[in-house]
């Protein structure tokens, strides 16, 4: 029995004495904290960035008609749109991370906005992603069904695409937020304490990696599956509402 | 027929990739209120594209489409306006599979005739109750057989209570068995006087109810004639033969 005092050994030094099970609580707060925001900064920006691109295509063919700026200026809103969406998912997470934090808003003291901010932007772009493709998918039938009743192209989107389209997307949408919230773990790159940074902060005092890094992956697993859990039951749920 | 004319079309054209593809190469033709012409033609002949030109679904490259006198293919044309006067049937019917048939019947009439949901919904009533389908008010379009889907479809465009009619091979994705149960309610709202303009492959539905038949090919509109006319004694060659393939 003599590993198992040891291992009862371990588990004090690193979780009991000294409280230190507190880094791994506070850094889980702040993981959530940030994940949380983020998701929310990445739905705004990522509906209005889907926003753009879809009814672009759908209407620079009738904007063209009409001719005047608003065509132009549409047109390079929407390669804007374009060049975020292929720079943020043309580069790794930390280094837009690093870049934020050390270059563009190197002045603020706030760690955690910068965070939030660079994980939100990096969400934006895919979530926007899975919005396109979901209105993509959708029969271009059902859009001239709407238009040829005399629904304006807003009235289009509302009452007979986003109602389909959010059905198809939301597993999708839901599974991107448990990858962001994995991805929240090279926050301690810029010296944010999140669990991942507070389990290794405990290593360092500790000199001890095997429980503090046990620790963090299990509190990361049992999250991402009770998360994984919730959207299987959504899915069912949707598939069962659809006849 | 000498009603006063509703749509009138002067030298249609409509380019693809910058004028390779001529899907409709100058078209001119009149239809008049209460008129039923049905379109035939080859596959590729330019019939869809006519049709969906008449409800700007497509924009012409050139010429003009007048609709009770207002050109509908001026830029500065109020498109949603103009669409609520024609009624669209499509071919893979577009139902709405989100909304019950009531709420795929309603929606437009609440939205946009700002009826009252009771308004709307007994108009619709009566309009399934022709079809036959009163009982299906509650289903869901996935519950639907194809034909009971394009009758749906139809009164959807009916509850708009449109002026005209336009119908893109509204038969062709149908099983053979459900194809006259289409046909009849088609053939109810010409007899009720409905101007329509049907592109379909129903030889039999033409020679019964079309006021007129028109034949395309490559763009243009060959010949147009009565049926019997058209039917009984084609002019041009291009007619012949096709008539030879189909009938
Ligand atoms: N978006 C498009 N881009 C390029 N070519 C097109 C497009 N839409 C139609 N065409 C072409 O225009 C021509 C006319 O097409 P249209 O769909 O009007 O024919 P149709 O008479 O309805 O044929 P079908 O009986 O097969 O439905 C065809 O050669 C078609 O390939
Ligand atoms: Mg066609």
């Amino acid at each position: 029995m003599n590993w198992l005092t040891d291992l009862k050994e371990k588990f004090i030094l690193n979780f009991v004495e000294k409280s230190r099970y507190r880094y791994l609580l506070d850094g889980l707060g702040n993981t959530l904290i940030i994940t949380l925001l983020s998701v929310m900064l990445g739905v705004v920006i990522g509906v209005i960035v889907a926003s753009v691109r879809s009814t672009y295509d759908k209407n620079s063919e009738a904007w063209k008609r009409r001719g005047g700026v608003f065509h132009v200026f549409m047109k390079a809103v929407n390669r804007l749109c374009h060049i975020y969406i292929t720079v943020i998912r043309g580069t790794p997470v930390v280094v837009q991370l690093m870049i934020l934090y050390c270059v563009i808003l190197a002045s603020s003291r706030n760690d955690l906005l910068v965070a939030v901010l660079a994980f939100g932007i990096n969400s934006g772009a895919y979530v926007a992603e899975i919005i396109r493709g979901g209105i993509m998918s959708i029969d271009n039938g059902q859009f001239e069904a709407g238009r040829s009743l005399g629904f304006n192209y807003m009235q289009t989107m509302i009452y007979i695409i986003i109602p389909q389209v959010f059905k198809n997307i939301l597993p999708a949408l839901l599974n991107e937020f448990i990858a962001l919230l994995k991805e929240t773990s090279v926050a301690g790159y810029v010296g944010i304490m999140d669990l991942t940074k507070g389990g290794d902060t405990i290593r360092g005092v500790t000199y001890s990696s095997f429980m503090p890094l046990l620790a963090v992956a299990l509190i990361y697993l049992v999250i991402v599956v009770i998360l994984t859990k919730l959207v299987s039951v959504v899915e069912r749920k949707l598939r069962k509402n659809e006849r | 027929m000498s009603g006063k004319v509703i749509i009138d079309v002067k030298d249609l054209k409509k380019y693809y990739n910058d004028g390779a593809v001529k899907a409709l190469d100058g078209v001119t033709t009149q239809i008049k209120e209460g008129e039923v012409v049905v379109i035939i033609g080859p596959s590729g002949s330019g019939k869809s594209t006519f049709l969906r030109s008449l409800n700007m679904l497509e924009y012409p490259t050139s010429g003009s489409i007048k609709v009770d006198g207002a050109d509908i293919t001026a830029p500065t044309a109020d498109l949603n306006l103009h669409r609520r006067k024609m009624g669209m049937v499509f071919q893979h019917f577009n139902l709405f599979p989100h909304m019950t048939v009531m709420g795929n019947l309603t929606a437009a009439p609440r939205k946009l005739l700002k009826k009252s949901r009771e308004e709307a919904e007994s108009y619709a009533l009566s309009l399934l109750k022709r079809v036959g389908l009163a009982d299906r008010a509650d289903a869901y379009p996935s519950q639907l057989s194809g034909g009971q889907k394009q009758r749906i479809a139809i009164v959807r465009a009916l509850c708009m209570q449109p002026e005209v009619m336009l119908f893109d091979e509204p038969t062709s994705a149908l099983d053979p068995e459900m194809v006259g149960e289409v046909l009849d309610v088609m053939k109810d709202l010409a007899k009720a006087g409905m101007t329509m303009v049907v592109v379909t492959h129903e030889m039999g539905f033409a020679r019964e109810v079309a006021s007129r038949v028109i034949f395309m090919d490559g763009g243009v509109m060959i010949e147009e004639n009565t049926p019997s006319e058209l039917f009984g004694s084609p002019k041009s060659d291009r007619l012949k033969s096709f008539l030879n393939k189909v009938l």
